[in-house]
């Protein structure tokens, strides 16, 4: 993962993640049992405003740094798949989020 | 301009893959997207290693620029054709490249890279040979680049957009949420300006909203005054690449300029303005 760059990161969240200070949300999308490695997670806040966007991993794994707050997250993959979540982000925890489509 | 000429659909670009006179470019940050599968025939450039000065804080110069397209094999009279992740992000940061060097005949995919993938198009992982080139640009075209000190000239006086999402303007976030939070030493915006996020201009499959729309979203909802002139930001600038396409390539919109310090640069100055809180 880049720090100096506004745009995506390494797809997924393979690399361990330790909160520190940060508002961590992360998971894995599986379909039919098995990883979704072509699709995108969103984070989105109050009446749908976008908040970020990251593509999903070779092990359907996404990872956010968010605001402490409630969000929804939203899963897009090939053949019209989607899936919404309701989560929590605090400052110091990973909220990890399990999607299946 | 409009938008017919600077945008193309997904079937335009099935339909030119193999063309001789059109090259397809895909731009990320995270070249692995590229290796994982594009578009048959594309090349890839990498918006930090090749777009960016490696020493300075920068971008290409014309010389490196110039040799960047060669070495890719792109001649002064192809068409480009441009698609990344992110919505487009560095797509169109490197569309914003091309038109400040002088590359006219350039395209953007709309919704790049996410809407091929959810439309399940053909990707493919072989890296295509192109001949080398002796690519010539121009000098830059400083009316689509904005330094810092005629963005702090500009305060009060001409539409200043920033990009970011609500929580970056307002100094909850120092960046996006997706990456850590770091960078500039201190949060918030630049006075007076209104704060439209690139995503707003998005559909959620990564397309442009129709000219209509995007108008009213500006004009109307965000209160820009379109006979003034008007200075795109973000946090290093692709963000305010894309909505630098919406305003000056889609609607046309004469004297649009990209801020690409923007809030790392301005966020660390000393001594300038800094609002917190919504816009006022």
């Amino acid at each position: 993962m880049t720090a100096d760059g506004c745009g995506a990161p390494a797809g997924g969240a393979s690399a361990p993640a330790t909160a520190g200070s940060q508002a961590v949300v992360e998971g894995k999308v599986v379909h039919q049992g098995a990883a979704v490695s072509t699709g995108y997670a969103r984070l989105l806040g109050t009446g749908d405003e976008f908040v970020a966007e990251v593509p999903l991993g070779a092990d359907g794994g996404f990872r956010f740094f968010a605001a402490p707050g409630s969000w929804t997250l939203r899963v897009l993959a090939p053949g019209g798949l989607r899936a919404e979540r309701a989560v929590q982000a605090d400052y110091g925890q990973v909220t990890t989020v399990e999607v299946a489509l | 301009m409009s938008r017919s000429d600077v945008l193309v659909d997904a079937d335009w670009a099935e339909a030119h893959i193999g063309d001789p006179h059109v090259v397809i470019v895909e731009v990320d940050e995270d070249t692995s997207a590229y290796d994982k599968g594009h578009i048959p025939g594309a090349v890839k450039i990498d918006w930090k290693k090749d777009l960016q000065d490696p020493v300075r804080r920068d971008f290409v110069d014309k010389t490196g620029f110039e040799a960047l397209l060669s070495e890719r094999g792109i001649s002064d009279d192809d068409t480009v054709l441009l698609y990344g992740g992110n919505n487009n992000w560095f797509a169109a940061y490197a569309y914003w490249y091309f038109r400040l060097y002088g590359h006219d005949k350039v395209l953007l995919l709309d919704g790049g890279r996410k809407k091929w993938e959810l439309d399940s198009r053909e990707l493919s992982t072989e890296v295509p040979e192109r001949a080398r080139t002796s690519y010539t640009a121009t000098d830059q075209d400083r009316s689509l680049r904005a330094l810092r000190d005629e963005v702090i000239d500009a305060i009060g006086k001409r539409n200043l957009v920033d990009v970011r999402s609500p929580d970056e303007f307002t100094g909850r976030l120092l960046a996006p949420a997706h990456l850590p939070q770091e960078q500039a030493q201190r949060a918030g915006h630049i006075p007076t300006a209104r704060n439209v996020p690139w995503s707003k201009a998005a559909n959620e499959d990564g397309t442009f909203r129709p000219d209509d729309e995007l108008r009213s979203l500006y004009e109307g909802e965000a209160g820009l005054d379109f006979g003034k002139d008007t200075i795109a930001y973000c946090r290093i600038g692709e963000r305010s690449a894309h909505t630098w396409f919406v305003l000056h390539e889609l609607l046309g919109l004469p004297n649009v300029k990209n801020y690409d310090g923007s809030w790392t640069e301005y966020g660390s100055l000393v001594g300038v303005p800094i609002e917190l809180g919504e816009a006022r």
